[in-house]
């Protein structure tokens, strides 16, 4: 697993805390959300940047009195065709205006990278190194995008107003 | 029809280069099967029995005439000569070489066709009335608004992974010909009592293992509000929809569990916080994507020429494909066609490499360069003047494609089946050629009238059994072909889902039980226009039951 951030592969700065562990001082942690809801206050006093691993069977919502005070939320892709964080990650971003990392983990892989960062995703731990490697260019992939996300890219539908007259071709 | 512009085109360039990777790391083995899988589904490759079959998107089922010659160049270089309309307005192609996929991928993106979202677990294409903009009893054009949903939603970020399949159907004329109330999302664009136009939201509707004809959740939706809600229901889908058990895990599941009322509420909850944001569409955006069409300049015709008159008078068989083939079109002097893909002992829905260029030519000398596909797998030429009726039928004619049996008990729709799909239980194309030399006889058919007679060789119903008057579902007793059948059938405005009428029969006798149907029907209807529906709903079932199985 690589941890690509910002376009670049990266160490990761944050713990992974399992349920029954002692969370430790002083280093960044993510911890499970269930775990986290027990004992918000507690955890959020430590000295260090708290992250969350957010299930995706459970509401976002419940999430949200926190979020001002999170570093980081990690959402989970128990498999690549399991799309459930993607909603999640887009009402964090867009409604909830979480500004933290937010983190793409499980079975990430290259060809969904350009979908995550466009649901505002912008820390991918990638299962192979070659994809982690290539992720620059898998996200150049495309530079005509249809419809508005949770980035800040132009859509189609806005770009042909501020384009004037499209140039329609003829025959197709 | 709808031009692309250079974004539209660096879109499905940009797919193609993308796919051509994909494949290339497959055939190195970088990428596993699993992993290629739901890459090529996303482009339309399914992996079926023999090989594998690429299948091409037609939004709302309307091509160029220059995109149907790509189509033939598609079937001659890369396929068996052949393609296959769909029932989603597609084409496909049962025979392509995956190394050669990128190759052909790149031809159609050429002339503006991809394969983006004909398969896999996103938004599939949607489809809408195939006499759409030229359709006497629209409203609106529903094309403009298919459009724009295609362009929001493909290659959607959130929704390209979603618990399963997802189909979309829009209509805007008082008779639904685009089935929208067995989509998982039905828009019928309509008048409010103020005089506003805007959709009926329907949802939940679907046939498959589980059929349910769909839900009215919202009455009234204004236009500006079409993306907002449709990315309401999807994103309510999206997280909540099951994805334990593929049978279970469509939309209409869901609005079953939750019911309605609450599916409906879960929706508005997630509309409420979007519905004022960037998704509100602004009207210039709408006329931009309108600007986008190309509407035919029209000659000031008048109806029924005299050329046309003399035809009908003098020739029988042209006067009958007339009155089977030919709709009233909304500018005078001109006729909607539709193209029989139904020939006797033919595969339904089939057209090959010759007949594809024949009919490009035929569109561009006859209907201002246009062709599109009904989901009941026949072409349409949607702007022919009248007066070139008979030179068109002619050509048609020595085409074979003016079999006058459009909406007949010979106009059958099937599904591929065990001919080329590795989930079928049953063979479809051989009884759809068999119930065709059965049904020869086009007087009799004729007399017959409206009957629509659809085969699924498998639950998932992709000939959509179970909206067809007569519906046929192949099943697998103890290693044998069998078809259960219903009566009662029908996808228009209202929908309803066919009734069992008794013990599957086996294959060898399924066309003499259809048969059987028939002239049950003949013997009870009251009168000859009351059509095959109509017996049904009167009479009921049990009649036709006794009639099958008295002597079985």
């Amino acid at each position: 697993m690589r941890l690509v951030r910002a376009g670049r592969i990266v160490a990761d700065q944050y713990v992974r805390v399992l349920d029954d562990e002692p969370i430790p001082d002083g280093v960044p942690v993510i911890v499970p959300a269930a775990r986290f809801l027990a004992d918000a206050e507690e955890i959020l006093r430590r000295e260090a940047p708290t992250g969350v691993l957010w299930p995706n069977n459970r509401r976002i919502a419940e999430l949200a009195p926190h979020l001002d005070r999170l570093a980081l939320v990690a959402l989970e892709f128990p498999s690549f065709k399991d799309g459930r964080a993607y909603s999640q990650a887009r009402v964090l971003r867009e409604q909830f205006g979480f500004h933290g990392e937010m983190r793409a983990t499980g079975n990430v892989l290259r060809d969904q990278f350009l979908f995550l960062m466009r649901a505002g995703f912008d820390a991918f731990e990638v299962v192979k190194d070659a994809d982690a490697a290539v992720f620059a260019e898998a996200v150049a992939r495309y530079s005509v995008f249809y419809q508005p996300a949770g980035d800040r890219r132009i859509p189609a539908l806005r770009a042909r107003l501020s384009l004037g007259t499209p140039a329609l071709c003829e025959r197709v | 029809m709808y031009l692309y512009d250079d974004l539209d085109r660096t879109l499905v360039t940009e797919r193609a280069a993308e796919f051509r990777d994909q494949v290339a790391r497959r055939l190195s083995g970088e990428l596993t099967e699993d992993e290629f899988k739901p890459l090529r589904l996303m482009n339309g490759i399914y992996l079926q029995l023999h090989a594998y079959m690429l299948r091409i998107a037609l939004p709302y089922g309307s091509l160029s005439s220059d995109q149907m010659r790509t189509l033939a160049h598609v079937a001659r270089r890369y396929d068996r000569n052949y393609g296959h309309f769909t029932t989603r307005q597609n084409i496909q192609f049962n025979w392509i070489k995956l190394a050669e996929l990128p190759d052909a991928m790149d031809d159609l993106a050429r002339a503006g066709l991809h394969g983006m979202q004909t398969s896999g677990n996103c938004v599939r294409n949607i489809t809408t009335d195939q006499w759409a903009g030229v359709a006497p009893d629209e409203i609106e054009d529903p094309r403009v608004w298919a459009e724009i949903l295609r362009q929001h939603l493909t290659l959607h970020p959130e929704f390209s992974f979603l618990p399963r399949k997802f189909k979309i159907a829009v209509t805007a004329a008082a008779h639904d010909r685009a089935a929208i109330r067995v989509h998982d999302i039905g828009l019928r664009l309509h008048r409010n009592g103020a005089g506003e136009v805007g959709f009926e939201v329907v949802v939940g509707g679907g046939l498959g293992r589980t059929p349910f004809i769909g839900k009215t959740i919202k009455p009234f939706l204004p236009k500006r509000d079409v993306l907002s809600y449709v990315e309401a229901v999807l994103r309510t889908y999206n997280q909540f929809g099951r994805r334990d058990n593929i049978y279970k895990a469509r939309i209409k599941i869901l609005v079953h569990d939750l019911g309605a009322e609450a599916f409906a509420k879960e929706v508005d909850a997630e509309w409420q916080p979007i519905k004022d944001g960037p998704l509100a569409l602004d009207p210039a955006v709408v006329a931009a994507v309108a600007g986008h069409f190309r509407y035919p300049s029209y000659e000031a015709l008048s109806d029924n020429p005299p050329e046309l008159a003399k035809a009908r008078a003098s020739d029988r068989r042209f006067a009958t494909w007339f009155a089977n083939s030919v709709t009233n079109h909304k500018a005078p002097g001109y006729a909607i066609v539709t193209l029989s893909l139904k020939p006797e002992g033919g595969p339904p829905g089939d057209a090959t490499a010759e007949q594809m260029d024949a009919i490009a030519d035929l569109a561009d000398r006859y209907s201002f360069g246009e062709i599109r596909v009904g989901h009941e797998q026949n072409l349409v030429l949607p702007h022919v003047a009248q007066r070139d009726l008979l030179a068109l039928w002619k050509a048609l004619d020595a085409l074979g494609l003016a079999t006058p049996n459009v909406g007949l008990v010979s106009d059958i729709i099937a599904c591929p089946g065990l001919d080329y799909c590795s989930l079928a239980n049953t063979r479809s194309i051989p009884v759809a050629q068999e119930l065709t030399r059965r049904f020869r006889d086009l007087d009799l058919a004729q007399s017959l009238g409206r009957l629509h007679i659809n085969i699924s060789g498998c639950i998932n119903a992709c000939g959509h059994h179970h909206v067809g008057h007569i519906g046929l579902l192949g099943v697998e007793k103890n290693g044998e072909e069998f078809f259960q059948v219903t009566i009662g059938g029908q996808a228009d405005e209202n929908a309803m889902l066919g009734t069992l009428i008794g013990p599957a029969v086996p294959y060898a006798q399924v066309a003499d039980v259809v048969e059987d149907i028939v002239e049950a029907y003949l013997e009870l209807r009251t009168r000859p226009d009351e059509i095959f529906l109509d017996t049904v709903k009167r009479v009921g079932i049990e009649p036709f039951r006794e009639r099958v199985y008295a002597t079985r």
